[in-house]
């Protein structure tokens, strides 16, 4: 187990030891996000903005202008929700070349509550023009994708967590943008999953197959540019899916799979995340169970997709011997 | 101290720069006269003697960089970046039109000479703090020179940006403030009072300079002793009149976000001393 943004702060001490044009800002919560390890070692290429996200974002815009890779972090509700018209004029418009990484996503942020749970960061990121958005699932996923947007030229939104994951991808994996992967085979339905809820699609698989089901997982480690190709490849093999993120279930990954499979392959879709509502404090556990997104809920979601599927078939059958 | 001649030059490159600002704005028929008009001379200043730029190589790393954080002045901007060369000036005709490299308001991505994109206020005031930060890291002797308007000062990130720029001590950075005293709904001091803003940035911990926006020789003075300012930023509070250089544009609030019309151009070209 490891959280996602302590793999963020020990890949940026790698980055910043291989490239001196690393160079990072925060928003005076270097010890939640991880940066103060870089600020550490590299104390000169180390910007606290204060208590100003706004400032940071452009500051950061200006660094990258100037020629530096700037990474700049705060918790997700303040850099997508604060700093977003920063993010779109000074970095999403010109396509600078800055990384926002962005710590503290979704619910398992815990007892802060919902003041401090970004639930929408992901919708309101992959509605921007030139935005990659990424959302790994794990420490190593997360070391990977780090190095793929540091790799990248052009503006990068990682969402990262504060809660400790278990390690589903080997050390040393790599990350392709805009690429998912596969990492159960499954033929009767599908779930579509990115961040901590990867693990437990994987988890609710294993249960699946208990019962006789074999689903599939398939890990959108991006969520922008989407992975269209393998989505509707799973929805055409698969013919159900049931997509699961730590977010608002509008605009996010199961908007994003909604949009893809209506234009692309007609599927019956069941969508596993916070039903339009804020979050609350809590402990993690305790809001993802609160809010439905545990294994045993993901299980239920895969049975509702699969009598919906089966009815689909009978009415396609009856249409076809009425005609 | 400026020589007399180079005084006179500045003047009369300010006074053709008016009119193909005004030309511009008529042809486009819209976009922002009265703050471009009271900016022109504090950017002819910086791009005709101050900066050390080359139009024939805009990505040259040792340049002095400049960032019209008002960007709604863009039709100043895109008169000194024509006038040096960095594009030819027919482009101006093409001002706001579909397809033209010169939007309503300055984007590094499309136009040679523009360092960031500028327009949504408060931002570029930032992104200038950001290449003062870039700059000392480079360890080169680029300064970096910032417009802002008064009316821009209400926005909270101006503050954000003061605060660092003054924390980290950049004395490579030096920021102007167009003080023409109006904003589009009215006079700034009706609006949202923004004064005193001398005594606001010092004690901000900036070095602050005040002088007539229109006075070649106090501008010069000015950014001498940004120069030679250690340790801390410089912002130069100029004071300046809207719409200057066209008597009947002149302290108008209206004139903000209009352009002029064919008579108003004709009017005021012969103002201007051309026809």
């Amino acid at each position: 187990m490891i959280a996602t943004r302590d793999a963020y702060g020990q890949t940026l001490v790698e980055l910043g030891r291989e490239n001196k044009k690393i160079v990072v800002l925060d928003a005076d919560l270097s010890g939640s996000t991880k940066t103060a390890l870089f600020s550490k070692e590299f104390p000169d290429r180390f910007f606290n903005a204060g208590i100003a996200e706004a400032n940071m974002v452009g500051m950061a815009a200006g660094l990258a202008a100037g020629g530096m890779i700037p990474f700049a972090s705060t918790f997700a509700v303040f850099a997508a929700g604060r700093a977003f018209e920063q993010i779109r004029q000074s970095l999403a418009y010109p396509r600078m070349n800055v990384k926002v990484v962005a710590t503290h996503g979704g619910i398992t942020v815990g007892e802060d509550g919902g003041s401090h749970q970004s639930i929408e960061d992901l919708a309101i990121m992959r509605s921007l023009p030139n935005m990659t958005v990424l959302c790994p699932a794990d420490g190593p996923e997360t070391a990977a994708a780090i190095r793929a947007a540091a790799a990248y030229q052009g503006p990068v939104f990682v969402r990262l967590g504060r809660a400790k994951v278990p390690v589903i991808f080997p050390e040393m994996t790599s990350f392709s943008i805009g690429k998912g992967v596969t990492l159960r085979d499954g033929s009767e339905m599908t779930f579509i999953t990115t961040g901590l809820m990867t693990a437990k699609a994987l988890e609710a698989a294993d249960m699946l197959k208990e019962g006789g089901i074999s689903a599939r997982v398939v890990h959108l480690g991006t969520i922008k540019p989407f992975d269209v190709d393998l989505v509707i490849k799973a929805a055409r093999e698969t013919g159900a899916v049931v997509t699961a993120e730590e977010h608002s279930v509008i605009g996010g990954l199961g908007g994003a799979v909604c949009e893809a499979l209506a234009e692309g392959f007609p599927t019956p879709v069941e969508r596993v995340g916070l039903r339009d509502v804020f979050g609350q404090s809590g402990t993690p556990d305790e809001l993802l169970e609160h809010y439905g997104l545990t294994p045993a809920h993901l299980v239920e979601a895969a049975e509702r997709v699969l009598q919906r599927k089966a009815l689909t078939a009978e009415s396609a059958c009856t249409r076809s011997a009425a005609g | 101290m400026l020589s007399e001649p180079t005084v006179r030059e500045l003047e009369s490159t300010a006074r053709r720069l008016r009119v193909e600002i005004l030309k511009m704005l008529n042809m486009a028929r819209s976009g922002h006269t009265g703050g471009s008009l009271s900016a022109i001379d504090l950017l002819t200043c910086l791009f005709f003697n101050r900066m050390r730029h080359d139009p024939g190589n805009p990505g040259w790393e040792s340049r002095d960089r400049f960032v019209l954080s008002k960007g709604h002045a863009a039709p100043a901007l895109y008169a000194c970046l024509a006038e040096s060369g960095y594009f030819p000036r027919d482009d101006l005709k093409t001002l706001r039109r579909l397809g033209s490299h010169l939007q309503g308001h300055p984007d590094m991505s499309k136009t040679p000479g523009v360092e960031v994109c500028t327009g949504s206020l408060g931002q570029g005031f930032s992104q200038a703090v950001g290449l003062a930060l870039a700059g000392r890291l480079s360890g080169g002797t680029s300064r970096i020179y910032a417009l802002l308007g008064d009316g821009e000062v209400q926005e909270g990130q101006i503050w954000e940006a003061a605060m660092a720029a003054a924390h980290y001590r950049l004395d490579n950075f030096c920021a102007m403030l167009d003080m023409n005293g109006l904003q589009i709904d009215g006079k700034v001091s009706d609006v949202m009072e923004v004064n005193p803003l001398g005594p606001k940035f010092l004690a901000f911990n900036w070095h602050v300079l005040e002088i007539d926006g229109h006075d070649f020789q106090a501008m010069d003075r000015a950014f001498e002793d940004a120069e030679k300012t250690k340790g801390r930023p410089t912002m130069i509070i100029a004071r300046t009149v809207k719409g200057k250089g066209v008597p009947f544009f002149e302290h108008k609030a209206s004139y903000h976000g209009v352009p002029p019309s064919d008579e108003e151009l004709g009017l005021a070209m012969e103002h201007l001393g051309h026809s």
